[in-house]
């Protein structure tokens, strides 16, 4: 159909006679700025009276679904029409949802799971929510501060045979398909995905705002479901025994030097200038 | 058993991530055959077949390959992968990227990132950025697994392994644009030697490359920067060491005016040798460092310069 009426509601950033829906994933973690602890037991990390926030990577992912919608930066306005956060965990993640609402989410779903998923079962959840909301594009974090796995966005896009597209710098959405510029070793690489698809946000991506006091108000009001993984009817056995989680060796404080010369002569009589 | 170890190369030489790998792969066991995927890869293949202890060499190629792209690898390797008991590769971005899609094909959990193979079965990996060491064992009959190859020693070259050939796979939904390799003459900052690090006590972006770009190109080092100089503007995003950045562990750290932050620290405490150059004596990166000098960046780096000749 040629005529421009009958195109509807296309927006100059797709060619989707609808806007387009994300879905973010979000993971509680361990504040980056706290020291991660080891318990005595060694059954794993103390998580006890820690400070808790959003993965700052899944953090990237909701500012870029939410600047998307706004048509903020080099998008195109009305990218996206409808965000929502995904998270799965225990139920103070709705915390973490209640964030990614105040930056600019639409609305919530919280999974609930009392034992810590692994990245295989949380990809196979992640799936059948997919199934379930049915987003063009999911933007998520390319990895999580804590079990820094690097695996679940790959392993969502295998499960559904969407593109991939990992360590993303820059996106661009057009006509059906994301343009992606992914950091990778030694430069960067451009490549095309065709949506539906998996977008893993890399650091470089934006800033992050602060969410501002009245849109923390308004997330409050926001929906947010609450489900169980039992929900979904997904194989979330464990394939992995932690066998034991152990403190680094710790590095001893060294020594003093006076001067640069002093530093020199260390450095050279160790072999490593 | 039989291990496959996916390649890091450059299209003519391997990488030595991929000889480190293969160092991994002999310790879980078995045969090891090298799977080299690309576009006009053959001598990368050849160069392959000469590392010592390697079975044989698989050189898989098509466009998509060529590119590295993640389902292209997938579709190669997913045909290949009922001959093996462990498929490995390098932790590198390529090995992050296609790993974990294979491992989901497979119905496999995978395992990433390993500084070291405790048995066939069982691993040490790095978690909350190297705070902690989680030893995992895994039940799946097959493992998929990325291999950081500052881990483990590089397999002596001295083997004559054959050369097959097979058809690569595609990326139907993925096209390929463009490649912007960073043309400086300095090393990666994720795979070089030395590494000098600046930190928020510079002040400006004008003086953080003042003081950095040159020392670094004394001592053919990359340069590195503190969240706080990032977030401050002095220093752009990709030169970030941390917990939420990179991590790097060079042979030599040296960090100028910064104070150690944990989110820091986390990123190059597995440094081999630590310099510490800050004039606050309380700084916390002293409690890290090997060597710790007590001065203003301001008079301790053109000293340093001057004693570098």
């Amino acid at each position: 159909m040629s005529n421009p009426i009958f195109s509807g509601h296309a927006r100059a950033g797709t060619s989707m006679d609808r806007l387009m829906k994300v879905l973010v994933p979000v993971k509680r973690v361990i504040d980056y700025n706290v020291k991660a602890r080891v318990k005595a037991d060694q059954s794993g990390v103390d998580l006890a009276n820690v400070k808790m926030s959003m993965n700052p990577f899944d953090e990237i992912a909701v500012e870029e679904a939410v600047r998307l919608k706004e048509g903020k930066g080099h998008h195109a306005a009305d990218t996206a029409g409808e965000i929502v956060a995904v998270s799965i965990g225990v139920s103070q993640a709705q915390e973490t949802i209640r964030n990614a609402l105040a930056i600019g989410a639409d609305r919530g779903i919280l999974v609930q799971s009392d034992t810590d998923l692994e990245p295989l079962a949380v990809a196979k959840v992640l799936k059948a929510v997919v199934d379930e909301e049915k987003p063009d594009l999911v933007l998520m974090g390319k990895q999580a501060i804590d079990g820094d796995n690097n695996a679940v966005g790959q392993m969502l896009a295998a499960l559904l045979d969407w593109p991939q597209a990992t360590f993303a710098s820059k996106v661009e959405i057009r006509d059906g398909k994301a343009q992606v510029t992914r950091e990778i070793d030694g430069g960067l690489q451009t490549i095309e995905v065709t949506l539906p698809a998996v977008i893993t946000v890399d650091l470089r991506l934006n800033t992050p705002r602060y969410a501002s006091l009245p849109n923390i108000m308004k997330a409050k009001k926001k929906e947010i479901a609450t489900k169980a993984v039992a929900d979904y009817g997904t194989d979330t056995a464990p394939r992995l025994k932690v066998v034991k989680v152990t403190e680094p060796p710790k590095r001893e404080a060294g020594e003093k030097v006076a001067d640069a010369a002093e530093l020199m002569a260390k450095l050279k009589s160790k072999g490593v200038l | 058993m039989a291990v496959l170890v996916i390649a890091d190369h450059d299209g003519s030489t391997v990488r030595d991530t991929t000889h480190k790998t293969v160092t991994a792969a002999s310790k879980i066991g078995g045969d090891i055959d090298i799977l080299v995927v690309g576009e006009g890869a053959r001598a990368a293949a050849d160069a392959a077949a000469k590392i010592k202890g390697v079975r044989k060499v698989l050189l898989a190629e098509s466009a998509g390959l060529g590119k590295v792209l993640a389902e292209a690898v997938e579709a190669t390797v997913l045909p290949l992968a009922g001959g093996y008991d462990a498929i490995l590769a390098p932790a590198t971005t390529d090995g992050k990227n296609f790993a974990p899609r294979i491992a989901a094909k497979l119905d496999v959990a995978p395992i990433s990132d390993i500084i070291e193979v405790v048995s066939a079965d069982t691993f040490v990996r790095p978690i909350y950025a190297g705070n902690a060491l989680e030893t995992v064992q895994s039940s799946d009959a097959k493992k998929v697994i990325t291999v950081r190859p500052t881990g483990f020693d590089a397999a002596e070259e001295g083997g004559s392994a054959s050369v097959e050939s097979l058809t690569g796979g595609d990326a139907p939904g993925t096209a390929f644009v463009s490649e912007e390799k960073v043309k400086s003459d300095r090393p990666e900052l994720g795979a070089a030697k030395i590494v000098v690090s600046g930190g928020r006590a510079m002040g400006s972006s004008e003086e953080f490359h003042a003081v950095m770009d040159p020392l670094a190109d004394k001592l053919g080092a990359a340069v590195g920067a503190s969240r706080a100089a990032v977030d401050a503007g002095y220093a752009p995003n990709d030169y970030q060491v941390g917990q939420t950045g990179k991590v790097v562990a060079p042979e030599l750290y040296i960090a100028i005016g910064i104070s150690g932050a944990i989110q820091h620290l986390a990123g190059m405490k597995d440094s081999k040798i630590i310099v510490a150059i800050n004039k606050d004596p309380d700084a916390p990166i002293f409690q890290v460092a090997d060597y710790g000098l007590v001065a203003d960046y301001k008079t301790a780096v053109p000293e340093l310069m001057t004693a570098l000749g």
